[in-house]
């Protein structure tokens, strides 16, 4: 608490700072009769800074080293035979100078060396306190001094605030693809545990899926095979593209060449709202709605389909994915420019033969992005084959049966009563890792169609 | 000016672009003899005219672009449209083939009539009349295919080939006549974006000839151009005009006065002059006229 208010004090100082500096500049030019070299604002902005990160810094470091340092000082000064103790004894010790420290009680009789090392806890926080906030308010000061002597009119602040500007930026972006590596470590260091229990080869080539609690170089792998769930991915991926595809691209069409301007005004936000709705709607959807009737269609052609099959689930995420598809190919259709259209209607083809021959031709590179990119959406999709697969993690090619898929084996794994050591847990990180490599395969191959696609019309 | 020194041009006897014929074999120069110099006065070209406009007024939306234009084009001559930004060129260039129908809330009226026939007539089918009018545009705008597949679009479209053979023969001609042949003969596979841009235009020209039109709209098909380009198109221009009778748009006062024999200044919507064009570049009768190609506005 006590840090974040002193960083908001710090961001107070550092307006005022900015009052400050503008006003210097602007003194400056008057007394020196020279042009400044930027604008008033930018000296100000810079002080602001100059007075902002060394402070900022100051409350960093003390964040993240300030506890440690106390801790180790009181350990220091515990009596010989008591840092002897066992790691864990000596952690209890530890918390019980803690407690006595912030004055809570502790259970029995404190010992004096306990007392003694709790006042010396008190004493150091407080030091440690002290220490923060002088040392903040000496960087803030020397920043602030150091940045209003620097203001001349030849100083260029602009420059030195774009600089720093750039920089932060940079910060934030790192921070984003350190979270991704970290994302990934996690999930590797994880998964390489799995593979200590069963080997690589019996996951990747398994064909069973039927997880049951192995040691360690038991030997007996069986039960861990990625191919049931694989296969039921990749069959209800492929029954979404059959729904979404054409379905979404004659939309987009129909939007692109056809609807007049206000019909496409409408219709286009309302389509995208398909988008928009959570996919455990669909879900719902798919259980109530879509798996009877499709149950039920079938047996009127005396078809048995059960309700929760990779069929329900399929055509499910495929009305999911219609929005996704038609959007994102209307954009790519529209960018095909009016001359190419003009060329082809000039030279007397009708408006359905420009389409399928020159449009669609010359948008076909970006459609496929698109596609890929729906393809992957489909592969990450969860809830609604929770809900309507099925769950039946069999290696069999009926459509009409239940299957299980990569996700939801994940939820399934980690979810309930879990030991996070057993490698019945442990494999859902293995099952992440393959989706994850799986998408983001997909993910860069569509990006690089897509921008192969952009170059053409530069 | 050297075409106009140059006599006019009877339409050549047998001519290889199917349709064409129909037009070409009708008397094209009157009593004064092929050899009649076209330096006369407007009126006295005595040219058939190819197509025949009356009180032709086009509206986008509610508002006048065009305000009743009457003309001829003459059959087998380059005609020129000249005037300043937003005065109906294109416009006009565009009622010609019925592209004006493709864009949203213009509509035109009045009579236009080619051989003839009115092109607005509600029986005439309007992939054919654009079969029989061509069109080049101001950028070149090749098809992303191949520049085989670009040249040999149109014909397929209209089922002009009836094997692999013919259609070959066809780009071939068309590209000879684009006088592109030579430079593309061995990269017919490539793509046709990846040709320079006076070779795309000359690519883009081709295909319109390949479905044997009757006239050729271009506008301003140079002003992407650089002058090396231009000239080659400007040539090309004028050895077309034995076989096709072409309209085009230009900005470039020379370039009118190089390649066309009639020219027809626009100026806000209204056809302010028309005649030969040597006498509309050397003795214009309209102040506007005047002012206009001496550049006091563009
Ligand atoms: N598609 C269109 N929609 C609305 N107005 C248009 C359209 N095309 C042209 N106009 C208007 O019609 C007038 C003539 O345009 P245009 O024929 O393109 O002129 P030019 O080719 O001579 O420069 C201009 O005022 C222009 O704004
Ligand atoms: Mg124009």
């Amino acid at each position: 608490m006590n840090t974040v208010w002193l960083a908001i004090v710090v961001l107070v100082a550092m307006g005022f700072a900015y009052q400050f500096g503008t006003q210097a500049s602007r003194r400056a030019a008057v007394s020196s009769a020279t042009k400044l070299h930027s604008l008033p604002g930018h000296y100000g902005m810079l002080v602001a800074l100059w007075l902002g990160i060394p402070a900022l810094a100051v409350i960093l470091l003390f964040a993240l080293f300030g506890d440690t340092v106390v801790r180790s000082l009181v350990m220091g000064a515990l009596p010989p035979d008591i840092l002897a103790l066992p790691q864990a004894e000596l952690l209890t010790v530890m918390q019980r100078i803690q407690a006595l420290a912030s004055g809570f009680g502790v259970l029995g009789e404190p010992a004096a060396y306990e007392l003694s090392a709790a006042e010396r806890l008190r004493t150091l926080q407080t030091t440690r306190d002290l220490a923060l906030v002088a040392g903040v308010a000496a960087a803030a000061a020397a920043g602030l001094v150091f940045a209003l002597r620097r203001i001349s009119p030849s100083l260029r602040a602009r420059n030195e605030v774009e600089a720093v500007v750039k920089i932060l930026l940079i910060g934030c972006s790192t921070v984003a693809i350190l979270t991704t590596v970290g994302i990934v470590m996690s999930l590797v260091g994880e998964t390489l545990r799995f593979f200590s229990y069963v080997s690589p080869v019996d996951f990747f080539f398994g064909t069973v899926w039927n997880p049951r609690f192995v040691t360690v170089g038991s030997g007996s792998a069986d039960g861990y095979g990625l191919l049931p769930l694989l296969w039921g991915t990749v069959l209800i991926a492929a029954i979404a593209m059959l729904v979404s595809l054409p379905v979404g691209l004659m939309i987009a069409i129909y939007m692109a060449e056809y609807a007049p301007p206000k019909l496409r005004a409408v219709a286009k936000p309302l389509i995208e709202i398909l988008a928009g709705v959570p996919t455990i709607v669909y879900g719902f959807f798919a259980l109530t709605i879509a798996g009877p009737a499709l149950s039920g269609a079938g047996a009127l052609v005396g078809l048995d389909i059960r309700a929760t099959s990779a069929l329900t689930a399929g055509v499910v995420m495929g009305i999911m994915i219609i929005p996704f598809i038609s959007s994102l190919s209307d954009d790519i259709i529209t960018q095909v420019p009016r001359t190419m259209r003009d060329g082809s209607l000039g030279l007397g083809a009708t408006r359905s033969e420009t389409i399928k021959r020159v449009v669609l031709p010359a948008a076909l590179p970006g459609i496929v992005g698109a596609f890929l990119l729906a393809v992957s959406r489909a592969i990450g999709e969860t809830m609604i084959v929770v809900l309507a697969a099925g769950n039946a993690p069999v290696l069999q090619p009926n459509p009409f049966e239940s299957v299980s898929t990569v996700t939801v084996t994940i939820v399934k794994q980690l979810t309930g009563d879990i030991d996070f050591a057993s490698p019945q847990s442990l494999v859902a990180f293995a099952l992440g890792l393959t989706l994850f490599v799986l998408t983001l395969g997909l993910n860069v191959l569509a990006l690089y169609i897509v921008r192969k696609y952009r170059e053409q019309y530069e | 000016m050297s075409a106009q020194a140059e006599p006019k041009q009877p339409p050549s006897s047998p001519v290889e672009t199917g349709t064409a014929m129909t037009d070409l074999t009708k008397p094209v120069v009157a009593a004064d003899g092929a050899g009649a110099p076209s330096a006369q006065p407007h009126g006295a070209n005595r040219v058939e005219p190819k197509v025949t406009t009356t009180d032709v007024k086009v509206f986008y939306g509610s508002s006048e672009a065009l305000h009743g234009i009457q003309t001829e084009i003459p059959a087998n001559q380059v005609t020129a449209l000249i005037g300043p930004s937003g005065c109906g060129k294109s416009t006009f260039l565009r009622c010609l083939n019925r592209m004006n129908d493709t864009i949203e809330g213009a509509r035109v009226t009045g009579k236009i009539l080619m051989d003839g026939e009115d092109i607005y007539d509600k029986s005439l089918d309007v992939v054919l009349l654009r079969a029989r009018v061509g069109m080049v545009f101001q950028k070149p705008n090749p098809f992303p295919k191949s520049i085989f597949e670009n040249i040999a679009y149109g014909p397929r479209i209209h089922g002009l080939a009836k094997s692999k053979g013919e259609l070959a023969d066809i780009v071939e001609r068309s590209l000879k006549r684009a006088g592109l042949w030579d430079e593309v003969k061995d990269r017919l596979k490539e793509p046709g974006t990846g040709l320079s841009g006076g070779q795309q235009q000359r690519l883009c020209i081709a295909r319109a000839i390949a479905v044997s039109p009757e006239v050729i709209l271009m506008d301003e098909p140079c002003s992407a151009l650089d002058p090396i380009a231009t000239a080659r198109i400007e040539e090309l221009i004028d050895e077309l005009r034995r076989n096709y009778t072409i309209v085009i748009v230009t900005h470039s006062m020379q370039q009118a006065a190089r390649v066309s024999q009639k020219t027809c200044f626009f100026h806000l919507g209204d056809l302010v002059e028309e005649g030969d064009t040597d006498q509309i570049f050397t003795n214009p009768r309209d102040k506007r006229t005047q002012d206009y190609i001496t550049g006091r506005f563009g």
